[in-house]
């Protein structure tokens, strides 16, 4: 998939006898991916310790959310720093409906994402009519916001105010022999794999298509016929209910939801998850996914400010020298292997 | 009435500091035609070195100067070093940078000066309430500072050669280089104008809310929507702006929707100038050749 995604980017057409070659290749890659997904599935329910595999449910979810952040931002063009706040939406839209409401946690989540993607349209259509730096402007005022409306008072009664909302993890269903986080961690790379695969065909379609010619130049576009605000309103709408999803998905992994875990802050390492993962690249979120997880654990047993510091630091380091973030390295080590035998 | 009156002066003082921001914000986005995401946190970032500074010994005035200075050696330093590599790189890899340097500001902060909530001196006599107890004396010389700020901005704009070079460069870098201009610098001088510009409003707002590191996010918030509803490519529009969010923030704050929802207010004045006026109050339609 990165193959033809490149060259579609460069600008070079597509030879004849690569797209036979690649669709030789197909049922081959289509093995490997089920391979990974088996061990994915079976390693480390086995051998991981609750814990790990709680951090492990948590980068699934991170990967999930970031890509739906990659989806508007990597192959749309268009920069949002505050998908923390559909993170937040789906999340709170979940433990509502559980608490409040009795419904099963699986019932919740369609409709939590359907209530961020709808949240995703409302907030996106006046600020992607315009383009340029609006949409990064309104959607990193949300963020800033968002704890601000969570905690208010006329809402408490749903949102529980600062104290949060309680929920519990489902139970495995009796006969599986899992313990509820196997469960959840298997429920959780089940949708991942699903949104993904998703991602995946939709971005190799003529939407996914017309999304990157936006990205890369509205202007002949929009002269080719497209309706760029539609496309960029939708696009948003739809990258706002994955991230929402996967908000959702991360108050029945933790069991809580409250305001300040939904600060601003939550937006950034959604973006420098991005950054860091591969922006635009379709397995790049899984990277960012590991290091938002991973990263900050390790860094704050240095100091509570070093995690912040460092993901500065990170994000501007990969912005200068690694634009392409994670997902990039193998074709930079295939450039520089296939540069040297030239001299 | 009373009450009136005293929501409307609060708000024309804290709309000075909206606008002191919103006009920094303004300043860079002319030339660069990026946001600075990170101006709320360097601003604050300057207000701790004032504090340390008077914690040092010096005189607050003394202080406050030295302020502008290192401020302003911030702000240069910056451009020259962090954003002139990415001049031609895309739009998100600037956005990148900016969210990096608010990333590292912030938690620099919090790990030199720790996250305890500072209080910060006032040069002004807050014993003695003025006009019947209508406005503090803090209010009105914050007020009074802005408002001299802005005037010798405009003053330097308006009637010297460097600020006709500066706005030269930021209207056309490609003719301004052919006359001579230096537009590299003149950038790095208009970001450690904006700067500085930021440091005096940390300094005259801290008082009022505290010192800490998240001090500033709000107020980048409202300068957004000062910035926006003046018209982003319009210095003056901005400033006015800023003032108008101000008197707007107080008003609606003690009569419509409460103390909790105030940032919401900030983010549904944006939405409102996107979907009414995007262009905002005094800002021009940019048609561009394609």
């Amino acid at each position: 998939m990165d193959a033809g995604r490149d060259r579609i980017g460069t600008g070079i057409a597509l030879p004849a006898a690569g797209a036979a070659e690649r669709s030789a290749a197909r049922p081959l890659r289509l093995l490997g991916l089920l391979g990974l997904v088996a061990v994915a599935a079976v390693l480390p329910p086995l051998f991981a310790s609750s814990y790990q595999l709680f951090q492990l449910t948590l980068a699934l979810i991170f990967a999930i959310a970031i890509l739906g952040l990659n989806i508007v931002t990597g192959f749309n063009g268009q920069i949002s720093l505050g998908h923390g706040a559909f993170y937040a939406v789906g999340a709170y839209a979940t433990a509502i409906m559980m608490s409040h409401f009795d419904l099963p946690w699986w019932e919740t989540l369609p409709v939590s994402a359907l209530i961020c993607a709808a949240f995703g349209f409302g907030i996106g259509f006046p600020a992607l009519r315009l383009g340029g730096l609006y949409l990064a402007l309104t959607t990193f005022s949300l963020a800033v916001a968002v704890p601000q409306i969570l905690k208010y008072k006329g809402v408490e009664d749903w949102t529980g105010g600062v104290q949060g909302v309680f929920i519990s993890k489902p139970d495995a269903p009796e006969g599986l022999g899992l313990d509820a986080d196997q469960f959840l961690y298997l429920v959780v790379l089940a949708f991942a794999v699903a949104i993904f695969l998703l991602a995946h065909n939709l971005l190799h379609s003529r939407i996914g298509r017309a999304m990157r010619a936006i990205r890369d130049h509205s202007i002949a576009a929009e002269a080719m016929g497209m309706d760029i605000a539609r496309i960029k309103t939708r696009t948003f709408a739809l990258s706002a209910g994955i991230t929402g999803l996967a908000g959702a998905l991360s108050a029945i992994a933790i069991e809580f939801v409250a305001p300040d875990s939904f600060s601003v802050e939550l937006s950034i390492t959604l973006f420098v998850g991005l950054v860091v993962g591969g922006v635009g690249s379709i397995v790049g979120p899984l990277f960012g996914g590991v290091f938002a997880v991973f990263v900050p654990n390790l860094a704050e047993s240095i100091s509570r400010a070093a995690p912040g510091v460092i993901y500065g630091v990170i994000l501007i380091f990969f912005l200068y020298l690694l634009p392409q973030g994670f997902a990039g390295f193998p074709q930079r080590i295939r450039a520089l292997l296939r540069r040297r035998p030239e001299g | 009435m009373q009450g009136l009156a005293h929501q409307l002066i609060a708000g024309i003082a804290t709309g000075g500091i909206y606008a002191s921001v919103a006009l920094a914000l303004v300043m860079i986005y002319q030339s660069t035609h990026h946001l600075n995401f990170a101006q709320g946190e360097m601003a604050t970032f300057s207000t701790y070195i004032a504090l340390t500074l008077i914690q040092a010994g010096l005189p607050y005035w003394v202080a406050f100067l030295a302020t502008l200075v290192i401020s302003f050696g911030i702000g240069v330093f910056i451009e020259r070093i962090m954003l002139r590599p990415m001049q031609n790189a895309s739009v998100l890899a600037n956005v990148g940078v900016f969210i990096g340097l608010l990333l590292v500001f912030r938690n620099a902060m919090g790990w030199i000066f720790d996250y305890t909530i500072k209080a910060f001196p006032t040069p002004f006599d807050t014993g003695t309430p003025l006009f019947g107890g209508l406005v503090s004396g803090h209010e009105l010389g914050s007020t009074a500072v802005t408002l001299v700020v802005l005037g010798l901005v405009y003053v330097f704009f308006r009637f010297t050669k460097l600020g006709l070079g500066m706005r030269a460069a930021a209207f056309n870098a490609s003719s301004s280089r052919l006359v001579g201009i230096r537009v590299g610098w003149m950038l790095a001088l208009g970001w450690g104008l904006a700067a500085a510009i930021g440091a005096i409003a940390g300094i005259m707002i801290a008082p009022v809310v505290f010192l800490e590191p998240n001090m500033m996010l709000g107020i980048l918030l409202y300068a957004f929507a000062g910035a926006l509803l003046g018209g982003i490519d319009n210095p003056g529009g901005a400033v006015l702006g800023g003032f108008l969010v101000g008197i707007i923030e107080n008003l609606g704050g003690a009569y419509l929707v409460g103390t909790e929802l105030k940032l919401t207010l900030a983010l549904g004045i944006i939405i409102c100038v996107l979907l009414v006026r995007p262009t905002g109050l005094f800002g021009r339609v940019v048609q561009s050749r394609v």
